[in-house]
């Protein structure tokens, strides 16, 4: 067998070969295994971590906004909705079919749901409808063995149980849009909803709280396996505000279709009560998804019921502004209360006539009879000689051509013209024509509804430096009640008491006396009798050729031409507490249109000041240490004989 | 001898060894299916019984009868290859079995077996010098080169390359001149760019990932990415048995079959992959051992052809989740779960075995007996 062991000697040198060939690959593997599990161990455990664990955010709870008696104005609902895991549902078609026997879902939700289906992971919960009520909810629930993979979460919506009447005032809360995403991570949430408006968006930050942590375990398609560690957010804070619910209410109602903005506040502390803006909208359809058919309603709507009037509303003051003129007159002793002025109906200035609103004119008038009686001749000739740039910084203390400063979105400053200012802004010389028009707040004149209240407010303290103000900070202060003993307002105006009474007595007589303007709209009641001042300012020049052809009534004018309705007051008179502003957006006079809702508001306002202190000092003997039971009754008294309105629940 | 007497000749050692890992496997399958016997664990265990006894009747066999049936063992396997082309599932893009009733059958498989024997048996029948000749080297090389070509066509890269390899080491066990084999590597990189021109694109993705996996960690890439991850926090002494991070959460892919010795380096880290190392290298080692006792060429050919195919298994496999070589979809032998790879496996060491209960036997050129012994 010579050949064979040839052979073997061959086959067993070339084994010895191969086998060391494989001895060295089997070294490389080992030494591919060290590096990996050895040397870049660390590495790949990080690798292995960042795999595995998922951080998620949990959104905190928003804080609840609260009226000044502690009514909720806005809250957190729980959100019903109903979802399908697809991959826990065998046929979806027919899981669908289902649902629908239960709720009403047509053919576009079930569309809507398979579409999303197809482009998500089979574990992802699909939403098939938001907001399910309490029936719908039971329905489901009772028949879900019939539902494979149908599922109810709670999610937690806003809800503004006062609808439109607090809908300016509040804003609403809305998905975050490309613009607003800052570095913070609770933006990212597609569930997150920030302010967009109002005190929502003015105090975001605060009430958005501060969002919790949840590590989850994933596998590699992202299904979550088990939570390894969950810190619980930060709800947001509570806030509340000056704002008493129902007076707000009332005066929103009050105002009915018009459109209109009444503010409330107090003259000693600057609390806003009441600051609302008619039309409005519901702000509850805004975090459900507003339908394309309400926006362009809303859009639409020439009355502009997505703005704040009340804070962004610029209107001629019109007579409403005639104390700014007759302060400032006799502030630079021009001339005294007894000064003088026949009224014939017009006067003239070079070639232009400027009429009296009365078209026979008021006769001989003094300051007492001009401001009774809204005199524009008087005014005139006190604005005349007086002078745009004196009357207007006087008007500037008393609150107008600058943002109060209330803390809202979109407040105006107005405008309190002068002659430097049109040369600079209109680049043309003041005319001495616009004086005349200034004086009786109209032409270039232009203020808010609140600067008018911190108007009306300032008059009504005695020339005080009051503020207006809408939150009660710092947070645990405690709102003034109407009836309890108030500190004094801020600085003095430093207007002489004489000239202040001049005015004070002029605005009693508007509402007071049988001449005066607002006469049919007095406060009958003798401990709440206001004093108050009309205002009706043009929307457009009456031309000469119109008047001579006479004034057409504002009611057979188109709405948009007709004239703005305003008044500013405040009551009691006698000790004033609040003061009020109505401004009727082409509502026609000042005392027709504006008055009675001032009157009707303001005796609101102090009848409910008068039952809340009533129902204080009650309890206030027996329980004051009882601090719950106190608010409570507040809070009752508050809602008007004890209903529990929004919270039916 | 008697049947007693083949039984007590049998290398009950390879049968322990070969025992113990598949019990490796059938743990790591266990653990694959989350703790779970079911669906792997039990169905490998079920194949590997019948399989076991299988192997230990082939091994009784007498190896002469492999000689003879040779040809029509390689034509039979053939004939499988040309089916695949025509009745075969496709499976990741490519037609790699034929069902037979409940059994998918992996003629590639069956083909590196039938080829081991047909070249040891074509070497076993050369006369004495021949090897050295060309002019004999031309037949065999068309027995070689006919398969990896049906099987390129699948198209099964991974495949392809390991019959290759099977064959280039059997020429070389016969004796084949050194320079032989220069020529055919020459030959084969100059024939690299004209086979990249009929690769589909999923090879192509495969090579070029495998040069640069994290460049396309979403994409081809994160195959290879998760197994390194996976391998890597496993440490030196892993994470714990069904505590593997990676393949538990799925980040691991096909962790019942190619991958998974990631998943059992992930669990019991180095020291277990060395291990695992180590009881391969025993069944090496073994083979060699019977190789070198067999007193035929056709005996000592056929184990070294095994044992040969067992390492390339081996080696594609683990070097491949490493990430070393590309991913060629090369299952861990007696590891993975799969029916025709175990099966085929265990067919083998049948054969293995069978080489070393016959070790002493004369084989004549064409597997008449050569005279007596």
């Amino acid at each position: 067998m010579i050949r064979d062991q040839e052979l073997y000697r061959i086959f067993s040198r070339r084994a010895a070969l191969v086998a060391g060939g494989k001895l060295v690959l089997l070294a490389a593997l080992s030494g591919r295994m060290y590096y990996l599990q050895v040397i870049e161990a660390e590495r790949y455990r990080t690798l292995a971590e960042d795999n595995r664990i998922n951080m998620r955010l949990l959104a905190p709870l928003r804080g609840v906004i609260f009226d000044r008696y502690g009514v909720e104005i806005a809250a957190n609902q729980q959100n019903y909705r109903l979802v399908v895991v697809p991959e826990r549902s065998p046929d979806i078609d027919q899981t669908l079919a289902r649902v629908a026997r239960f709720i009403a879902l047509d053919e576009r939700d079930r569309k809507r749901v398979k579409k999303v289906i197809r482009r998500k992971r089979g574990f992802v919960p699909v939403t098939i409808r938001e907001n399910l009520d309490w029936r719908e909810v039971a329905k489901i629930e009772v028949n879900t063995p019939d539902l494979p993979g149908v599922l109810i979460e709670v999610g937690q919506t806003r809800l503004y149980p006062f609808g439109e009447a607090a809908a300016h005032l509040l804003g609403y809360v809305g998905a975050v849009s490309e613009s607003e995403i800052t570095g913070e991570p609770l933006l990212q949430l597609p569930s997150f909803r920030i302010g967009k408006n109002g005190v929502e968006k003015a105090r975001d930050k605060q009430l958005r709280g501060r969002g919790g942590r949840s590590e989850v375990e994933v596998n590699a398609t992202g299904r979550v396996v088990r939570e390894l560690s969950r810190k619980e957010g930060q709800p947001g804070d509570e806030i509340r505000l000056t704002i008493d619910m129902a007076l707000q209410e009332f005066a929103f109602k009050r105002v009915g279709d018009q459109s209109a903005a009444v503010t409330v506040m107090d003259v000693r502390t600057g609390e806003v009560l009441a600051l609302a803006s008619a039309p409005a909208f519901d702000p509850n359809a805004f975090n459900k998804g507003i339908t394309g058919g309400y926006w362009r309603q809303l859009m639409g709507d020439e009355r502009a019921p997505l703005t704040n009037k009340s804070i962004s509303g610029q209107y001629a003051p019109g007579s409403t502004f005639k104390m700014m003129v007759a302060l400032a007159a006799l502030e630079a002793g021009l001339v005294g209360p007894e000064h003088s002025v026949f009224c014939r109906g017009f006067v003239r200035l070079g070639r232009s006539r400027f009429h009296c609103w009365k078209r026979g004119g008021h006769g001989l008038v003094d300051m007492h009879a001009a401001l009774q009686q809204s005199c524009d001749v008087y005014f005139y000739d006190l604005a005349r000689r007086t002078g745009v740039n004196r009357f207007s910084a006087m008007a500037e203390r008393f609150g107008l051509g600058a943002p109060p400063g209330i803390g809202l979105p979109g407040e105006k400053p107005g405008l309190m013209p002068t002659r430097e200012w049109k040369l600079a802004v209109i680049g043309e010389r003041w005319q001495g024509g616009e004086t005349l028009v200034a004086g009786i707040g109209q032409g270039f004149t232009l203020a808010t509804p609140l600067q008018l209240a911190v108007m009306a407010a300032r008059i009504g303290n005695g020339g005080y430096q009051v503020r207006p103000r809408i939150f009660l900070d710092p947070p645990g202060e405690r709102p003034q009640d109407l009836g309890a003993p108030t500190p004094g307002p801020g600085a003095s105006l430093g207007i002489s008491d004489g000239a202040m009474d001049v005015v004070r007595r002029g605005m009693f007589a508007v509402s007071n006396s049988p001449r005066g303007t607002a006469y049919r709209s007095r406060i009958r009641e003798k401990r709440w009798r206001m004093a108050g001042k009309t205002g009706t300012s043009q929307v457009r020049r009456i031309t000469l050729a119109e008047r001579r052809r006479g004034i057409v009534k504002n009611e057979e004018r188109p709405w948009k031409e007709r004239d703005h309705a305003l008044f500013v007051g405040y009551a009691p008179a006698h000790d004033p507490r609040l003061a009020i502003s109505v401004v009727v957006e082409h509502g026609g006079g000042g005392s027709k249109a504006a008055a009675p809702i001032a009157r009707d508001v303001m005796v609101e306002a102090l009848r409910r000041g008068e039952e809340v202190e009533s129902a204080a000092m009650g309890i206030g003997v027996g329980g004051a240490a009882n601090r719950d039971g106190l608010g409570g009754a507040l809070r009752k008294a508050a809602l008007g004989g004890g209903a529990d309105r929004h919270g039916g629940r | 001898m008697t049947l007693v007497q083949k039984l007590g000749q049998l290398n009950w050692g390879l049968v322990i060894v070969v025992t113990l890992i598949a019990s490796v496997g059938f743990a790591m399958l266990y653990s694959a299916a989350n703790g779970n016997i079911h669906p792997w664990a039990s169905r490998q265990m079920a194949r590997f019984g019948p399989a076991l006894v299988m192997m230990i009747g082939l091994a009784l066999v007498d190896i002469r009868i492999w000689l003879r049936n040779a040809y029509i063992i390689y034509l039979g396997a053939l004939a499988l290859l040309v089916a695949v082309e025509f009745v075969g599932a496709a499976g990741m893009g490519a037609q790699r079995w034929i069902s037979l009733g409940p059994v998918n059958l992996q003629p590639s498989e069956v083909m590196k077996l039938a080829l081991i024997i047909v070249l040891a048996r074509y070497f076993h029948a050369l006369p004495k010098g021949a090897v050295t000749k060309a002019r004999y080297l031309i037949w065999p090389a068309l027995l070689s080169a006919a398969p990896a070509l049906l099987v390129l066509r699948q198209p099964d890269l991974g495949t392809a390359v390991m019959l290759l390899m099977i064959a280039g080491v059997l020429f070389f066990m016969a004796g084949v001149r050194l320079w032989t084999f220069g020529l055919a590597i020459g030959l084969g990189l100059v024939a690299i760019p004209i086979a990249w021109q009929f690769m589909k694109p999923y090879q192509k993705r495969r090579i070029l990932t495998f040069l640069d996996p994290e460049s396309d960690p979403l994409g081809a890439g994160y195959h290879i990415l998760q197994s390194k991850i996976a391998l890597g926090s496993g440490g030196l002494t892993g994470k714990g048995f069904l505590k593997g991070s990676q393949a538990h959460l799925n980040f691991l892919p096909e962790k019942q079959t190619d991958f998974i010795f990631t998943m059992l380096a992930e669990e019991f880290g180095l020291v277990g992959g060395i291990g695992l190392l180590a009881l391969y290298s025993l069944v090496l080692v073994y083979g060699y051992f019977i190789a070198l006792r067999a007193h035929s060429q056709f005996g000592r050919l056929l184990a070294l052809g095994v044992t040969s195919a067992f390492f390339l298994y081996v080696f594609i496999n683990i070097a491949m989740v490493m990430g070393l070589i590309p991913v060629v979809g090369v299952p861990l032998p007696l590891i993975s779960y799969g029916g025709t790879s175990m099966v085929m496996l265990l067919v083998g060491f049948g054969l293995l075995l069978g080489v070393h209960v016959h070790r002493d036997l004369a084989v004549g050129r064409t597997g008449v007996v050569a005279g007596a012994d």
